[in-house]
Formats: C-alpha cells, structure tokens, sequence
C-alpha cells in the first residue's frame, strides 16, 4: 500500500532527530562509551520513588484535576517564587504537563496561527523547530555566536523579528551549549521583545543547574515580562526525573485558560503517580533547603570543571558552560565538522558524543558532551579522544 | 578542614589518580594551593594512604575475610583503647573498630585460607585476657565495597532519545 498520500504533509516534511539518527549507528559497535544521553545518571530521590508507591498501594489510580493536583500546584508556585520571585496563582495560572516538551507544544499551539513566525535561537534542544512546524507556524532562526558565548543578542533577536512574528522560544540554560543568560543580557532582550509586543516561550527546564555564583534569572522576573512569559519547567532534570514524564506550564490566567483546552483535550492530565512523587520531592526539598539538588549540583560541577580543562589542554576549545550539563567544544581544529568528528571518533575509539548539527546550522562545527557520566566514565572517553587527536595529528 | 578541603578529598577518593593539575581545575583552585592542601592533610593525617581497591572474588586466591564480633572487659583507665590496641597489633587484623550494641568490637581479619584465620581466632584473639567471647563470621561474597558495586548486575540502560 502506498502511504504516502495517507500521511500529512506537514508530518511527512519534518525530519526525524538527528540525535536518534546517530545512536542507531553507535548500537551497532561494540563497548562504546556514550557520552551522549541528555538525561541525568543520577536516580530520583529515594522519597519520592517510595511516595509514588505509596500513592499506587492506596489505590490513588484515578484522573487528577486536568491542571493537575492542587497541592502540587501550590508548591510548585511556592517553588517559582522562591527561587526566581514570580508569582503565579496556583489556582489558574499553572497547569502540570506531560514534560517539559508538551508544554512547550502547549504555548506554541495556543500562540501562533498558520504562518506565523515564531522565533528560535540556535543550536538549541531538537524538539523545538518541529514543535512550530506541527501548528503550521513557521520557525525563524536565530543564531547565537560563540563570541556571544551563545547567548541570544539584542541585534541577533531584532534581525529576524518580522510583522509575522508571534513569539520567541528561549532556551536557557541552553541544551547543548551549556550557555545560560544573566539578568543583564536578558534585559536587553527584554527591550526588544516589548517594543515589538511578542510572547517569550521561556524553557527553563535546566533552571536548577547553574555553576559558578551566578544563578539562573527567569525572564518573567523583568520588569513588565511576567505579563508577556510563558514559563516553563519541570522535574526532570532538578530531581533527575525524566522518566516520569513531569513538567508545567506557568502563564498570565489569561493564556494558562487556552492552554488548558489543549491540554485537557488531547491529555487530560499528567500521570497521577508521578505528580505524588513531585509533590514529594518538592516538599522535601522546601524542608531540606534542596540538599539532593545541591548535592547533584555539585557533583556535575566537578565533572564540567574537569572537562573544560581536559578538552581545552586538547584544543578543543569550548568556552565555559555555565548551565545544563553539557560542553560544546569546537572540533575545527581537526580540519573535520562536528558530523564527520563523531563518526570518526565513534569508529576509531569507540566513543560516541552528538554532532553539533543536530542542534541546528550554527553547531555544526561543534560537538556536544553531556557530564551526566561518572567522572570514571568521563576520565576514560577523553583519554580515548586523546589518542583520537593524536592520531589526527592535533597533538 | 574547610569546603574546599572536604571536595579535595571527595575527588582522591573516586581516584586518587587525578593529577593535582586536574584537581585543580575540577576545585577551582590553584594547582599550588592544592598541592599544599595536600600535603597538609597527609601531614595531619587526614589522609592515611593511597590504595588499590581490588576484587578479590576476581584474584585466583582461597583468601578469606572474617568480622569478628568481639565482647571484652573494659578496663579501669584505658576503657577499650589498652584492649583494641592489643588486637590490632596484629597482622592479620585489618581493620578494629568499638561498637555501639550488642558487642563491643568489630574485627575484620583476613587470612589466607579458612584455617589461617579460624587459628587465629582460636589461638590468638580469643585467649587474649580481657577478651570475653568471640562470634566470627565468614564473609561470603562481597556485591559493594567502599561504594563500588563489584558484582555484574543488571545496569540501567539509559536510552539517547531524542
């Protein structure tokens, strides 16, 4: 049979992640170090795994509430102002999502019409571009430079701004540079974003993973930005819960009530168990002053100042990621593109990490390393890579 | 011994391979700074040596190691210290320790085969004079030792999705 003129036309234009496309290869070697994987290697905290449990004994099994569980709201909104000083309303302004990622379908689906542009600095997370091509909207790139240490510039962002323009994801803590933005640099973007009256689509999923003593600043905590943020997070990377398929959407009632629609229309709610176990990890963590994510913090930390310097001393020179937990050096050195490096590096030593590219043009001659790897992992990929340069005759 | 101390320590004790230049940079510190860290904390005694954890399920060997539960007498001035110094005085003691519980001291003894140690116990620790009685146990198979799983099992497979 002939599916083809089966299948839409938008689906069948959209290409499937160039991440997967990758790791299909590396399972077909043997003893491979991945260094690959975008999930933390840590387990969610012992509390939660057993509320969850709990939760399931007492045959709690049914639907929550379609925004999800009230408790959970409120202490996710406790959490927001906490730690970023936004206030949401538990009540209307905050629904639990299936992930981070069906929020972020949530927002763009609710804002942008057919044709619309919505704005999308790169390299970035893989899901986004798709995301806008599913709503018929159109995505716009905007490129973010290295000498920009990969933040989104006020020109950068003004240069593709267009009447068409809807709304703009940003991506920080920046899956896969690392990169994050401070108050300052948000700002200025701030500016843009009001003069030309646009929605921001802020994914700030890696909020909790910070290095250094700047913390992550929420664009909706600006000045006049709260009304004009569609703020989302979620468990999966502060409480290494990605499994459970756990994230929120936090907007002006206004919005949150035609999200909720879309929502409540092709999800109905967030899985009951997982919602216990975060309201677990939540109320923990409010008790503990966030030791298992302190904890987890610090660890990634070491592991990123260790291959900083070890990927620096082999030329392969990143700038110092200060969100997430990956690095993104350069490979030019090597005369190869992120692509052609991997594929060597893969087939020669056995290690796998994604090529640049897969996170859009601008990353092309670069690499991503995801630090959720023990440092005895770590330790033994770069001493591979190294034999790799040498033989490449970069060192 | 301040933070900075504590993570020093925390990285030795995953590999105490690391190079002070690669301690220095997962720190943030100076590579003098923490050479002299170092060097101070050995100094203190803080840090008491630099081993090799082996899996000895793996060594072909008939070596054994035994906890030995040991109930003794304490005594007027010393308490348990003039006692415990007694029993790891010895050789084939690994590792001494005074409990809360039940019994007092936890000996671990390794030796090269079940006779070696059962002699050991027999002959040497149990006629000790303030020791009043002993319940040795053989260890059988370790699965984690200084938290490093040693056995195969089942790892979690963490897939690369998207």
């Amino acid at each position: 049979m002939n599916y083809d003129k089966h299948v839409s036309d938008v689906v069948k234009n959209i290409r499937p992640s160039g991440i997967r496309k990758f790791f299909d290869v590396a399972a077909m070697y043997k003893d491979v170090i991945s260094l690959g994987v975008g999930e933390p290697d840590f387990v969610t905290p012992w509390e939660a795994r057993e509320a969850a449990v709990q939760s399931i004994r007492k045959g709690i099994t049914q639907y929550t509430s379609n925004s999800g569980l009230l408790q959970l709201r409120e202490a996710v909104s406790r959490y927001i102002d906490l730690h970023f000083g936004v206030k949401y309303d538990p009540k209307d302004e905050i629904v639990m999502t299936v992930g981070a990622s069906e929020a972020i379908y949530l927002a763009v689906r609710t804002l942008a019409n057919a044709g619309d542009e919505v704005i999308i600095p790169e390299p970035s997370y893989v899901s986004y571009a798709p995301g806008v091509a599913f709503c018929d909207a159109v995505p716009v790139i905007a490129p973010c430079r290295v000498e920009d240490n990969f933040t989104l510039t006020a020109e950068a962002l003004e240069s593709v701004i267009t009447p068409r323009t809807k709304a703009l994801i940003l991506p920080f803590p920046n899956n896969p540079t690392g990169a994050i933005m401070n108050r300052e640099q948000l700002e200025s973007i701030a500016t843009v974003i009001k003069k030309h009256d646009i929605i921001v689509i802020s994914d700030e999923i890696y909020a909790e993973l910070t290095y250094g003593d700047e913390r992550h600043v929420s664009i909706a905590s600006l000045d006049g930005m709260r009304e004009r943020t569609v703020l989302i997070n979620g468990f999966s990377k502060a409480f290494a819960m990605t499994g459970w398929r756990l994230g929120y959407v936090c907007a002006p009632r206004e919005l949150e009530k035609q999200m909720l629609k879309i929502h409540q229309y092709i999800i109905m709610c967030a899985p009951t168990a997982a919602q216990y176990a975060a309201l677990n990890a939540l109320n923990t963590a409010f008790e503990d002053n966030f030791a298992a994510v302190e904890e987890m913090r610090s660890q990634y930390d070491i592991r990123r100042r260790f291959l900083v310097k070890r990927l620096n001393d082999m030329k392969l020179t990143c700038f110092e990621p200060r969100g997430a937990f990956y690095v993104f050096p350069c490979v030019s050195v090597t005369g190869l593109d992120g692509e052609q490096f991997a594929e060597e590096l893969l087939a020669d030593q056995k290690v796998a990490v994604v090529p640049g590219g897969a996170f859009g043009e601008s990353g092309k001659n670069f690499i991503r390393i995801s630090y959720a790897y023990s440092l005895e992992n770590l330790k033994k990929a770069t001493d591979r890579i190294e034999v790799f340069l040498k033989k490449k005759g970069v060192l | 011994m301040d933070k900075k101390d504590k993570q020093i320590i925390a990285i030795l004790r995953e590999d105490s391979r690391f190079t002070t230049a690669q301690i220095a940079a997962m720190s943030g510190l100076d590579e003098e700074d923490v050479k002299a860290r170092i060097a101070a904390m050995e100094q203190a005694g803080i840090i008491a040596k630099y081993t090799v954890l082996c899996n000895t399920e793996k060594m072909d060997s008939d070596a054994v190691t035994a906890l030995i539960e040991v109930k003794v007498t304490p005594q007027m001035r010393d308490g348990f210290d003039a006692i415990a110094r007694e029993i790891y005085k010895f050789d084939e003691v690994k590792d001494v320790y005074l409990m809360s519980g039940s019994y007092d001291l936890t000996v671990i003894v390794e030796g090269k085969n079940l006779r070696e140690v059962s002699r050991f116990v027999t002959e040497r620790l149990s006629v000790l004079k303030d020791v009043t009685s002993t319940a040795t146990h053989f260890i059988l198979k370790k699965y984690k030792a200084e938290g490093v799983v040693l056995e195969k099992c089942d790892e979690i497979k963490r897939e690369e999705i998207v």
